[in-house]
């Protein structure tokens, strides 16, 4: 069990910690200890156990004093989890159309199965999904596994499940990174409770520890406030969900060599419970919001559903998608798979631009990692105006048009 | 049908600012809520009730303050509330707290037959808890729905939004969902209900309660530890870009943009 305390002979009653504490867990209190320390502290840190998660932001915020020990609890590599190896990459794929994320997830995987002396191996599930194999390969993957069945047909969280478990016991990786899609996130879930293990969501950043193999699973917390890193130090393996777009996939090699595992699976006795119907089609979105290059959003500035036309035609003309924020969704002005944002999608383009959005932080955490933001809007102390690449202080209406009129003079079409 | 419905007390995020001297988390005067996902679960559970009868249990874990959120859900219509709250239980991660849910949910007198959890919750963002909670239950979950097509005796059939579509699925009873704003609009307390929910009584059950292993509750029993923490470096603001009128601000703006490759 780890352990934390304040040193109250240390403990200056400056508060730097309590500040510093994303979880509530240090208080000031009138110290009782004044006269005895002989010294005119007025007031000591407290730590709530209750609340402490033993994350450590206390005691480098009180640096300068040293008044605040904390003692991890030693994390052993048992013996048992040193025969787990190998980085595996789930290969989410859906009518045979394999998720992007997948291909960026082996780059990643790549990368620290290099650091770590490993493979890099691919699982995939499905029906006639064997030809996405080679692929697999193709974009770095030493080894795919598979199992094809038509019980996996479409996705399902039981079989899918299942299926991935038996393929982790029998071969023990030690990593296995899934998209943050919402598959990925829904039956990661189901599989990390069935073979215990951690399970870190939504990661933007991954790296190892090559002594204790330990994976550094970096992802934001409290709507993106502060980041957190995570380990998984005493199970096996180290599951994480990883963010779309934050690494980027290898350069397709139709030369990569690699090995194919056909595995079975027995269905007999495994209960499914949920059956697949049909699925329907978004036909609005023209581009899927989470992949696009190019986002251009509105929001409140707008000042009703018709400014959505504008957006769209800039959205074509390059290539991109429409986004919008809560308050724009909200007024009912544009359907809520458009909506940008803590309650909505988490984007990552390289181009996004903001007309008419003020900029509320549930908005700006899910895109404030865009490459190049563009923010117009007629208030230039709005906060999106401040992080932007490029802020343009002006009417949306006045503005659009004639960047409409820009791009495709540019472009060199009429 | 009793319907089971599991809610998280969060810090109000709207409330949530960086302060930008010191670069960290302004506490003072955040209140907590109801986590705003939870109540669209809460919403459909008593629709659900209203529609086919039965009875709503509301369950959160957490620290003793968190009966407000449960009272809160009592004065929307829901029937019964149970706190998970014990020392032990603190620092769970996702496991661990799908794990404490799934104790307290196997005791209960009346049988789920439909648990229904909001998608993710605002200060955690993981997702996880809801699948995580039907593994341990062995029953079946969809996430993600945004409605409710058809329910009856031992049979749900729902839509689960996708990224680029819906999929209509159908399980059977007893299941989880997991639920988005898109299902439904919940309503406000009325005064009538806040009286109500003034004078029922919440159940608080411990570790002891719920026969949890000791070594799968809180921190102990998470399979997840945190490393660090640490405060992301704000983004530089760019420049702003003038011009005499719209027509130069916009031809500006697309060489820039063209300099970057992005047209």
């Amino acid at each position: 069990m780890s352990k934390i305390e304040v040193i109250i002979e240390k403990c200056t009653g400056c508060g730097l910690c309590v500040k510093s504490c994303p979880y509530g867990a240090i208080k000031l209190v009138d110290s009782p200890h004044q006269i005895s320390l002989g010294r005119s502290v007025k007031q000591l840190a407290v730590i709530d156990l209750e609340k402490c998660t033993y994350c450590g932001a206390c005691v480098e915020a009180c640096k300068r004093y040293n008044a605040i020990v904390l003692e991890k609890e030693e994390t052993k590599v048992s013996e048992e989890l040193k025969d787990y190896k190998d980085v595996w990459v789930y290969a989410e794929q859906r009518r045979g159309e394999i998720a992007p994320v997948v291909f960026e997830l082996i780059a990643k995987g790549k990368e620290l199965a290099d650091k770590l002396g490993c493979k890099v191996c691919s699982v995939l599930l499905g029906h006639n999904v064997k030809e996405l194999a080679n692929e697999l390969i193709y974009y770095g993957s030493d080894v795919v596994y598979i199992i094809d069945n038509p019980v996996l047909a479409e996705f399902l969280d039981e079989p899918y499940s299942e299926c991935l478990a038996y393929l982790i016991k029998k071969y023990k990786p030690e990593i296995l990174l899934i998209g943050a899609t919402n598959i990925g996130r829904s039956f990661a879930s189901r599989v990390a409770a069935k073979i215990r293990t951690g399970l870190t969501a939504d990661c933007t950043g991954l790296d190892v520890d090559v002594t204790t193999r330990n994976l550094l699973q970096t992802r934001p917390a409290f709507g993106g406030n502060i980041m957190a890193t995570i380990l998984t130090p005493n199970h096996r393996p180290q599951m994480a969900t990883v963010r779309h777009k934050v690494f980027k996939p290898l350069q397709k090699d139709t030369k990569r060599k690699g090995e194919i595992v056909q595995e079975q699976y027995d269905f007999t006795n495994v209960k499914i419970r949920t059956k697949f119907l049909e699925f329907v089609k978004d036909t609005t979105a023209k581009v899927n919001l989470a992949e696009a290059d190019i986002i251009v959003s509105g929001g409140r500035g707008l000042g009703g559903p018709e400014g959505f036309k504008l957006l769209e035609e800039l959205a074509d003309l390059l290539g991109g998608a429409v986004g919008a924020s809560r308050a724009a969704v909200d007024a009912g002005w544009i359907p809520y798979s458009h909506q940008v944002g803590q309650t909505g999608r988490t984007v990552a383009p390289k181009l996004y631009i903001a007309c008419g959005i003020s900029g509320q932080i549930q908005h700006l955490v899910g895109m404030s990692s865009s490459e190049i933001i563009v923010a117009i809007n007629k208030d230039p102390s709005a906060p999106m105006m401040k992080i932007a690449t490029y802020a343009i202080e002006g009417d949306l209406y006045e503005i659009v048009p004639e960047l409409i009129k820009a791009v495709k003079e540019y472009k060199g079409i009429k | 049908m009793h319907f089971v419905v599991c809610i998280k007390q969060v810090p109000a995020t709207t409330a949530v600012q960086i302060d930008p001297k010191t670069g960290t988390l302004k506490r003072e005067g955040v209140e907590s809520i109801i986590n705003p996902f939870d109540e669209y679960a809460i919403e459909e559970g008593i629709r659900l009730k209203e529609r086919l009868g039965g009875k709503v249990t509301v369950i959160s874990m957490g620290p003793p303050q968190a009966e407000s959120a449960l009272r809160e859900a009592l004065s929307r219509g829901c029937d019964d509330a149970i706190l998970l709250t014990d020392k032990s239980f603190a620092g769970a991660d996702t496991w661990a707290t799908a794990y404490t849910l799934s104790c307290a949910i196997k005791i209960l007198s009346t049988p789920a037959d439909l648990i229904i959890c909001g998608k993710q919750a605002s200060d955690g963002d993981t997702a996880q808890v809801g699948p995580s909670l039907a593994e341990m239950l062995d029953i079946p979950h969809v996430a993600y729905v945004r409605k409710i097509v058809e329910i009856k005796e031992g049979y749900i059939k729902v839509e689960r939004m996708l990224e680029d579509g819906v999929d209509v699925l159908e399980m059977s009873l007893p299941a989880l969902i997991t639920v988005v704003k898109e299902i439904n609009t919940p309503r406000l307390p009325t005064l009538k209900g806040i009286l109500a929910a003034k004078k029922k009584q919440i159940l608080f059950w411990n570790k002891e309660t719920i026969n949890a292993d000791p070594d799968k509750i809180g921190l102990k029993g998470s399979p997840t530890q945190v490393m660090k923490i640490f405060y992301p470096p704000p983004r530089q603001g760019g420049q702003l870009i003038t011009g005499v009128d719209a027509k130069d601000i916009a031809k500006k703006l697309v060489e820039k943009l063209a300099s970057h490759g992005l047209i």
